[in-house]
């Protein structure tokens, strides 16, 4: 019954985006918007993250494995590359088009609304069209397809 | 900062942080949402059983939170699909790009204290606070 920890995990995660209401788009809009009625709440919610993950990474590292599976799938790569910055940037204006990112995109599902379904079939597309394209470049260095080597 | 929330803000962040403390020390994988989605449209992998559990159930907490009298609001999105799909397709590809999104690099990289994630986080946070700048006040949508 390991599958448990996953949907629970999955579950805190919802709860905190909820909860934070970090799910709402507008939410996240009123942060981004620095130059309007600016709403620091997304600052508090990532430091109340880090305030947790910091010491609970360093205390999980302690450790040689996870509990419930054979080997921790920390990421491997360490150096600031163009791909990263460039996804970044791109994520950040896709982010910053409609307050959407991955995890409040796929809990909004649950509400069925048709916007919401837009969004998550092209982010889809998004990351389909990306494995193609670095298919299409066999001549260059491709991504490791372990999970350990994607960063999240 | 009329929509200040900060005691909501800081359990809600706190409850993110949790789980993806828990999501490594009980499974060894890093809570990234793009990376976990993305996970499952690779037809060859062989460990979805994982990211669906954890999908369904960040899609099961507003459904719990419903019935208990919690439900959640459909979110305001643009009436535009052209900019939802294009907004998608950016995020999407960006986030397999760079490796990363809000949580994996936000809060599992910055977690970590991984320099290539602060990095990515400072990027996209300075796209999205440009692009919104222009959506919001200079072409006044």
């Amino acid at each position: 019954m390991w599958i448990i920890a996953p949907l629970s995990c999955g579950l805190i995660f919802g709860a905190g985006l909820l909860i934070s209401g970090m799910v709402q788009p507008t939410k996240v809009l009123g942060f981004l918007d620095i130059f309007g009625a600016w709403d620091p709440s997304l600052a508090v919610v990532m430091a109340a993250a880090l305030a947790v993950a910091v010491p609970g990474f360093r205390l999980a590292g302690l450790r040689t494995g996870p509990l419930l599976a054979r080997d921790y799938f920390w990421p491997t790569r360490t150096g600031i590359d163009a791909p990263l910055v460039i996804g970044a940037a791109l994520f950040g204006i896709g982010w910053g088009l409609v307050g959407l990112c991955p995890g409040p995109a796929l809990e909004s599902l649950a509400t069925l609304s048709p916007g919401v379904i837009v969004f998550v079939v092209a982010m889809a597309a998004g990351m389909a069209l990306h494995s193609v394209w670095q298919k299409s470049r066999p001549a260059m260095r491709r991504d490791n397809p372990l999970a350990s080597a994607t960063d999240g | 900062m009329a929509q200040f929330t900060p005691l909501s803000a800081a359990i809600g962040g706190a409850l993110i942080g949790l789980s993806a403390v828990l999501l490594m020390l009980l499974t060894g994988r890093i809570a990234g949402i793009s990376g976990i989605f993305s996970g499952l449209l690779n037809l060859r992998s062989q460990d979805k059983g994982w990211r669906i559990a954890f999908i369904a159930g960040l899609i099961l907490a507003p459904v719990i939170a419903g019935a208990i009298g919690y439900g959640m609001a459909p979110p305001k999105l643009p009436a535009n699909w052209s900019v939802l799909a294009a907004a998608g397709l950016l995020v999407g590809f960006g986030t397999r790009l760079g490796g990363g999104c809000t949580s994996g690099h936000g809060i599992c990289g910055i977690g970590r204290l991984s320099p290539r994630s602060i990095a990515a986080t400072i990027v996209f946070m300075v796209t999205a606070v440009i692009t919104v700048a222009i959506t919001h006040h200079v072409l006044g949508g």
